[in-house]
């Protein structure tokens, strides 16, 4: 934690012990009170009603002249202009939901926003410092980055995994580009010719196998894809940075060891936090770690690259750090080594100079232009580290100013980003569950044996309310989920506190779904739709015969969210299962969460039914066309 | 006697001794096989990419780029070995494969399948392909459907929600128009776009192989091919070809045109008056008035090129080459050269001066 004047680490730890004694004065109350349901469960304290409006600066940018600092902030839905040297607020623009990604035309004259809830993007013009424009584009955009001939536009999408290709003056869409699934960051080359995407998700590989990822290469002047450099066994790819010469190019990802069975963090047991650089510099791309053999550079996020190329810093969103790279004894490392790195954490101590501690949940980073100041925003933190590149100190922290109390939810968010609680800072919940969803992946975890009960991550954006949990329904709510459970057989380390178990599980229970793209709110049903509910909700099949109600789709995924929150065995049992009998999950984002079944087996939402279901155990759909099958998938994918 | 030579040139020139052979296009055609980088010598469909060409083979996908061949097979991803559709988006540069095991797009390197398990691909035989927009238009060996690049939705279209017949759809051509969909056994389908409407041409002396009234209507129900360009549709069948502006139907059948065969595999409209037809029996080009046919010779496999004209003169042309087979199964432009998909072989015709 760095030095915040109101809530820095002594202060906060006394605001914790205030909360603490507060939320056991008022737990009852919000049990209670709004808790009355019949899903309330003991222990489990419900939604803070406090609404605090923190800033989350999320990314950076500096003006061209390097005078502004742009600051991105996510929870207040705002850009804040600072004046870069005073800090001084110039102004504060409102721009859409969830604002993701940022980018200045090349002049500097226009400020490019992605807002990632309502998909539109929001054009500032900075010498008025207002937005001019708001267009629609495509769903879940998260980075967007104009040309430098001021054509074209690229937004990347996250929902649909492309990225569209704008007018620059219009914003009318001209096409869209096939990115890695959950595209969402955008870097242009230094010459302006190659645009590099980026993607949070592994695209579909085969069952019990690495993780794919890529970095999709799109020629500019062309806007077509031109190349995707593979990242294997890496699930979870963010900011790329270029020297300024172009020859170096660097890549923050996860490398996650999920095909292994997770029974302990050493070594990387469970994560490693690494780059991939590449480039002429460095000849084939070559993964190398960040962590240290006792400690972690988790969640790598952002990266930015000295304008002489003598330093590499990455974000680590987990470990609260920014990690400093010496650029010519990571090269000389790699060409005087043989490939791969990435098993040996020892490997780091060769490049990485010092690790600067900042404060919750850095994220975006940017430097000045002669390369001496370095500014990183503290999402979780509502500060802006200013950390002075030639002594490698946080040199200054800008406080923007957000309020003076850590509310519930905000500690609990603190939470469950933060590696501090895993054993040597390794992961946190957001490891898996990249920004607060899911990670695409299916993990083997210890306590259910060695090779056993292979289990797929799922979402966790509205899984209040339907409890019990773990695909066995063995966990009874949240508090039990996200603590004894998580502490045990992920963190094997510190155990949470009373009050931070509580906050952790009142954050996650606070997570709404995103705005569902195939059935926007307030619109009707499409006719496929329709068509799909109607098999949803059958009692009788095609030919006039009644389907049982555990054979309806409509008995087991009942209710709001899809889900009767009882057990059921479908007949998707194993031979590594040491169960049939699941919870019917709930259905909410489901079409975003591929793979499928308890055990990730069905790549697509048709193999649930193609391939899995061929004694109408998971439903009665056997009777079914391949027309109807695509009506109930329709249907579903509005849930 | 002055006259009496005046007389005899007259008349030979009435039957066209003297005359002209239209001009047509000559090419020199240089083949590829398996002895020089094919992965099989069977190719179902050729799509020209720029300077790249793409071949659809009976063992992987094979794209010619720089003098030198790669082979894409399943195990890169391809869905099935047998490659036998291709098209291209031409606005992003990816390709896709129609195969016998489902439908592949090729984007920058990387190959994603949809198989009719995995996906709502309505059949895993994918006979046509047509980029339209965001849509994929896809015939199959159970019925047509759509694929929504942008909200991955698929639409099916059968027996049950057009007027198709049979469900055997063979050929698809899209425009932001209309959409045209061969039909084996059922004609051609027509999709208005605006208006989400069907409409559906028959051959009206029905499934028999009679024609009772030429340029009554499409020449045959079972239609393998179809070409929508320039607002003017041309029909392949295995029984002859039609042509339709919209109001008025014209049929080619061998005996009335330059048509080698009437068992024609593929048809690919250059404009509203010329077309190439991929026959049985060679290959043909139709300029509007006149034909010209490439082939190596049915009697001795020599190559050959004839053209016909509109009083149907037909005139051998000396050629030293032809495409590899007789057995024509599809066509590409690229500039004035065509690349042709044969039973033996993929054929580059390079233009010659007439």
């Amino acid at each position: 934690m760095t030095g915040r004047n109101h809530i820095g680490t002594p202060v906060r730890a006394l605001a914790g012990a205030a909360l603490f004694a507060a939320t056991s004065l008022t737990l009852a109350f919000f049990t209670v009170a709004l808790g009355s349901g019949p899903t309330a469960r003991a222990g489990e304290k419900a939604p803070s009603t406090e609404k605090v409006n923190y800033a989350s600066p999320l990314e950076l940018l500096l003006s061209p002249d390097g005078s502004r600092l742009y600051v991105l902030c996510q929870e207040s839905e705002e850009i804040r202009v600072l004046d870069a040297r005073s800090s001084a607020v110039i102004k504060t623009i409102a721009v859409g939901r969830v604002p993701r990604g940022f980018s200045l035309s090349p002049d500097g004259a226009r400020l490019f926003v992605t807002n990632s809830w309502d998909d539109t993007l929001s054009v500032i013009d900075t010498a008025r410092l207002e937005v001019v424009a708001t267009w629609q584009v495509g769903a879940e955009p998260s980075s967007v980055i104009e040309d430098r001939q001021g054509r074209q536009l690229f937004v990347a999408n996250r929902i649909s995994s492309d990225v569209a290709v704008l007018d620059a003056n219009t914003g009318a869409e001209e096409k869209r580009l096939l990115a890695g699934r959950g595209a969402s960051y955008l870097t242009l080359t230094p010459d302006g010719t190659k645009l590099y995407a980026t993607h949070v998700y592994p695209n579909p590989s085969a069952y019990r196998t690495a993780p794919e990822s890529e970095i999709t290469v799109i020629d500019v002047r062309r806007a077509v894809v031109v190349d995707r450099m593979p990242l294997h066994a890496i699930a979870g790819v963010f900011h790329t940075s270029f020297s300024g010469d172009g020859r170096l190019g660097v890549v923050a990802e996860y490398h996650p060891k999920n095909l292994v069975t997770l029974a302990h963090l050493e070594h990387g047991g469970a994560f490693e936090d690494t780059i991939t650089v590449f480039g002429e510099d460095v000849g084939k791309p070559v993964e190398v770690p960040l962590d240290e053999l006792e400690r972690y550079a988790s969640q790598p996020f952002g990266v930015a690259i000295a304008p002489d190329k003598s330093r590499i810093y990455v974000t680590s969103g987990g470990s609260e750090t920014v990690t400093v790279i010496d650029a010519a004894r990571l090269l000389r490392f790699i060409h005087a080594h043989p490939a791969p790195f990435v098993q040996d954490l020892s490997a780091s101590a060769n490049y990485v100079v010092t690790r600067i501690a900042v404060g919750s949940n850095p994220r975006g980073l940017t430097l000045s232009k002669d390369g001496r100041r370095l500014f990183v925003a503290n999402r979780l933190d509502d500060t802006i580290s200013v950390i002075d590149t030639r002594t490698d100190k946080v040199a200054a922290t800008i406080n923007l100013e957000g309020p003076d109390t850590i509310s519930t939810l905000r500690h609990g968010e603190q939470t469950f980003y933060t590696s501090r609680y895993s054993f040597q800072g390794q992961i946190g919940c957001a490891s898996c569950h990249i920004d607060s969803t899911f990670d695409g992946l299916t993990w083997n975890l210890e306590p259910d044996g060695f090779g056993r009960s292979i289990v797929d991550n799922k979402m966790l954006e509205g899984v209040k309310d339907t409890e019990p949990y773990k695909w066995t329904g063995t966990n009874p709510n949240i508090p039990t989920e996200c603590g004894p459970r998580t502490e045990k057989y992920f963190w094997r380390s510190e155990q949470y506190d009373n009050r931070t178990l509580t906050d952790l599980s009142v954050y996650v229970r606070s997570l709404v779904p995103r705005p569902n793209r195939f059935h926007p709110a307030e619109s009707e049903l499409t006719p496929a739709q329709e068509r799909g509910k109607a098999i949803f909700e059958r009692a009788v099949d095609k030919f006039k015969r009644p389907i049982a109600e555990l054979n309806r789709c409509s008995y087991c995924h009942s209710g709001p969210k899809g889900t009767s929150q009882k057990i059921f065995d479908v007949g998707t049992r194993n031979p590594t299962d040491n169960t049939g009998l699941l919870k019917a999950p709930m259905l909410t984002g489901i079409a975003l969460t591929a793979p499928y079944l308890h055990d990730g087996s069905a790549r697509s939402l048709e193999e649930i039914w193609t391939v899995y279901n061929p004694n109408d155990r998971h439903g009665r759909t056997n009777d079914l066309t391949k027309d109807e099958l695509n009506d109930l998938i329709e249907y579903l994918r509005t849930r | 006697m002055k006259w009496l030579f005046t007389i005899a040139w007259l008349l030979l020139a009435g039957t066209g001794a003297f005359c002209t052979p239209p001009r047509m296009p000559h090419f020199r055609f240089e083949n590829f096989t398996t002895a020089n980088g094919l992965p099989n010598d069977h190719v179902f469909a050729v799509l020209v990419d720029g300077d790249r060409i793409w071949a659809g083979t009976d063992n992987g996908l094979a794209l010619y780029e720089n003098h030198a061949w790669k082979v894409y097979t399943t195990a890169d991803g391809l869905a099935h070995r047998a490659v036998i559709s291709l098209a291209l988006d031409k606005r992003t540069g990816d390709v896709w494969a129609g195969t016998m095991g489902g439908l592949s797009r090729i984007s920058g390197g990387r190959i994603d399948s949809f198989t009719q398990l995995n996906s709502g691909l309505s059949n895993d035989v994918v006979y046509g392909i047509s980029i339209e927009g965001e849509n994929v238009w896809i015939a199959t060996a159970a019925g047509a459907c759509r694929l929504n690049l942008q909200t991955n939705q698929w639409s099916l279209y059968n027996e049950r929600n057009t007027p198709m017949v049979e469900i055997w759809s063979y050929s698809v051509s899209a425009t932001p128009a209309k959409v045209y969909f061969g039909i084996w056994g059922s004609g051609v389908l027509e999709y208005d776009q605006k208006t989400a409407q069907w409409d559906k041409y028959d051959d009206p002396d029905g499934e028999n192989e009679m024609v009772l009234f030429k340029d009554q209507g499409l020449i045959h129900e079972i239609v393998t091919s179809v070409s929508y360009v320039d607002n003017v549709l041309w029909a392949a069948t295995y029984f002859g070809d039609s042509h339709y502006d919209g109001r008025y139907w014209h049929n080619f059948l061998v005996k009335d045109s330059g048509l080698p065969s009437n068992f024609t595999n593929q048809v690919k409209g250059v404009d509203a008056n010329r077309a190439w037809f991929s026959t049985d029996k060679g290959l043909a080009y139709y300029d509007g008035v006149n034909w010209a046919v490439y082939r190596p010779s049915l009697k001795d496999g020599k190559p050959e090129m004839t053209v016909r004209d509109a009083e149907g003169r037909v005139t051998s042309i000396p050629v030293t080459t032809a495409p590899a087979h007789n057995y024509i199964l599809g066509i590409d432009f690229q500039g004035d050269d065509i690349w042709v998909a044969t039973a033996k072989g993929l054929s580059h015709g390079i233009r010659q001066r007439e």
